[in-house]
């Protein structure tokens, strides 16, 4: 089984409130420094979906990337934590693009790297929450799709998937190949190894650029973007903050219920 | 580009009844359709959902599109996205609103990939610009830390838009509408549900509960969230968490809040022994009222609440439960 996962670097989200500052003018957000870029969790979560797969049967796994000079840390990261080779997609032709450029990206990259029966991302990156990437891949390459997955199954050509929904979960099943976007109910992602480290210092990881796989270059970057942020500003979350006393923690508890009664808040 | 227009609707029919996310958005759509001096259509898609389309057009729809069909009756993302992307594609609206929900959020990125749209989710705010007639769409990011406003630069304009985030529509029987049934002769599915387990055992869906009571890192262990359940049942609400108790199995992964949760807007959101770290308080920011119970009085979440109180949760919440009990049925 060929499994590929799509990850993606991101700002840490854990990160000191203190330390996110954007650029109002340019409407970005400045990268604090000293603090490293992180895989996004639930991408995170989609390895360890494939790891999981990987620990049950013969698999092998492809990590895929686009980014800068930094996406090779969470190459390494990945493969680490298990994952047999990564690839960086790379090109300054990629900057800006939008959900649908980067999943076109992505699906070149896929199609170049192989045979593929499951492809697997995050139900959305932790920086811009947008949620699209992974299923307009399944779109580019004209597979099925299924979202927001908590268990992950795939044998003998179809896709068993646990898909959360508000009040429990549907099981869903697909044809492979297809594309799964991983929810945060999986639970936690494995860690790296310290033999996963030595091993992964140790592989080479290519980087692609746009010609390699034969991007239209029409369809990426900034100018194919099909929407564009006109205004970004910090939210302002700040809230009254009155703190209801009492001599006794519990007297305090009484006196909020109390406060609460008298808001109509209960 | 110019010759669409109009805005569309995905309507959600739940428990033979229009769910409330799409009384929101009809709300919201009659109100940009004014802006935008046109139309405002809805589709329905599901099995037996003819007699609710009345009921949409009352909350103020000019058209219903209806796909009824056996098969639709539980969402299938092959099905539903092929009848949304052909109605937009007949209907040839300037601007496709749906739900963030388990169903928009899922079909959205489809079928705006089919149909060359844009596409903005969890918006909780969306506005015609009075000078170019776009629709600017505002959405949390970075985990809430920050607000961008987006514009479009293709159509038709697409936006999932955050449950309780605009005001619902009021129904007016007295509106007509016409009512257009959707041909579903081709569904092309792929992908098929084969079981639907219902399993929240308190009965209340986090997303829809108009009160959350959640404990966070300060907890002690499993234990401590009986505490918690307890307040959260005397006020009808329902339980969650932060990462942490979820990352230790203290209780399921399902009651995390956050952005790498569950996201909810109840009236009333009770965090106790939490910290107020951003990446939960992005799940909880549009809550009505926010009470914070916490032993450390500098914990950044009091900045956060309306209301709070200093004290151990172990003292406090005995207290609180029983006052409350006492309260709400008096």
């Amino acid at each position: 089984m060929n499994i590929i996962v799509c990850i993606k670097q991101i700002l840490d989200p854990e990160m000191p409130p203190v330390k996110f500052k954007i650029d109002a003018q340019a409407k970005k957000v400045i990268a604090p420094e000293g603090i490293p870029l992180v895989i996004s969790p639930f991408d995170e979560q989609a390895v360890e979906a494939a790891l999981r797969i990987k620990d049950a049967q013969e698999a092998k796994v492809t990590a895929i990337t686009m980014g800068g000079q930094s996406a090779k840390d969470a190459v390494k990261h990945v493969l680490a934590m298990g994952v047999d080779e990564g690839i960086v997609l790379s090109d300054e032709a990629f900057n800006g693009s939008d959900s649908f450029s980067t999943a076109y990206v992505l699906s070149q990259a896929i199609q170049k790297a192989g045979e593929y029966d499951l492809i697997l991302c995050g139900r959305q990156a932790a920086d811009w929450d947008a949620g699209q990437v992974g299923s307009i891949v399944a779109e580019e390459l004209g597979i099925p799709v299924v979202t927001l997955a908590r268990k992950v199954d795939a044998t003998g050509g179809t896709v068993r998937v646990e898909r959360v929904i508000p009040d429990g979960h549907e099981v869903v099943e697909a044809p492979l190949p297809a594309v799964v976007t991983v929810s945060s109910e999986l639970g936690q992602a494995r860690l790296p190894t310290g033999r996963g480290i030595v091993m992964a210092a140790r592989k080479s990881i290519p980087v692609w650029s746009a010609q390699d796989i034969g991007c239209d270059v029409s369809r990426v970057g900034a100018g194919a973007a099909r929407s564009e942020v006109v205004a970004l500003t910090l939210p302002i979350h700040e809230r009254k903050g009155e703190i209801v006393s009492g001599e006794t923690g519990a007297q305090a508890a009484v006196n909020l219920a109390l406060k609460l009664r008298e808001n109509r808040i209960i | 580009m110019s010759e669409r227009q109009g805005v569309l609707v995905l309507a959600e029919a739940q428990e033979a009844q229009v769910a409330p996310v799409t009384t929101e958005l009809l709300g919201l759509g009659r109100r940009l359709a004014h802006e935008l001096s046109s139309a405002l259509s809805a589709l329905l898609i599901g099995s037996g959902v003819g007699g609710i389309s009345q009921d949409v057009i009352a909350l103020g729809a000019d058209t219903v599109y209806v796909a009824d069909r056996p098969e639709l009756g539980t969402f299938n993302s092959d099905a539903y996205t092929a009848v949304a992307t052909k109605v937009c594609r007949e209907a040839a609206p300037s601007v496709v609103l749906m739900g963030h929900t388990s169903i928009g959020r899922d079909i959205a990125p489809r079928v705006a990939a089919r149909l060359g749209a844009s596409l903005s989710t969890d918006c909780v705010d969306l506005r015609v610009d009075q000078d170019t007639g776009r629709l600017l769409q505002t959405r949390p990011v970075h985990g809430g830390n920050a607000l961008a406003t987006i514009a479009s630069r293709v159509h038709p304009q697409m936006a999932t838009m955050r449950p309780r985030s605009a005001a619902p529509a009021e129904p007016d029987p007295s509106r007509n509408g016409r009512i257009i049934p959707v041909d579903t002769s081709v569904l092309d599915i792929q992908a098929r549900v084969v079981e639907t387990v219902r399993e929240e055992a308190e009965g209340l869906k986090l997303e829809e509960a108009r009160v959350v009571v959640s404990g966070g890192a300060g907890i002690d262990g499993a234990q401590g969230f009986d505490l918690i359940r307890q307040l959260a049942s005397v006020l009808g609400g329902a339980v969650g968490a932060t990462r942490l108790p979820c990352e230790q199995g203290w209780v399921s992964p399902s009651f995390q809040i956050g952005q790498t949760g569950k996201i909810v807007t109840p009236d009333l959101y009770i965090a106790v022994a939490v910290s107020g770290a951003p990446q939960h308080m992005a799940g909880c920011m549009g809550s009505g009222y926010i009470v914070a119970i916490n032993n450390d009085p500098e914990a950044h979440i009091f900045k956060l609440a309306d209301f709070g109180i200093v004290a151990d949760y172990r003292e406090a919440l005995p207290a609180l439960i029983r006052k409350c009990q006492e309260l709400v049925s008096s």
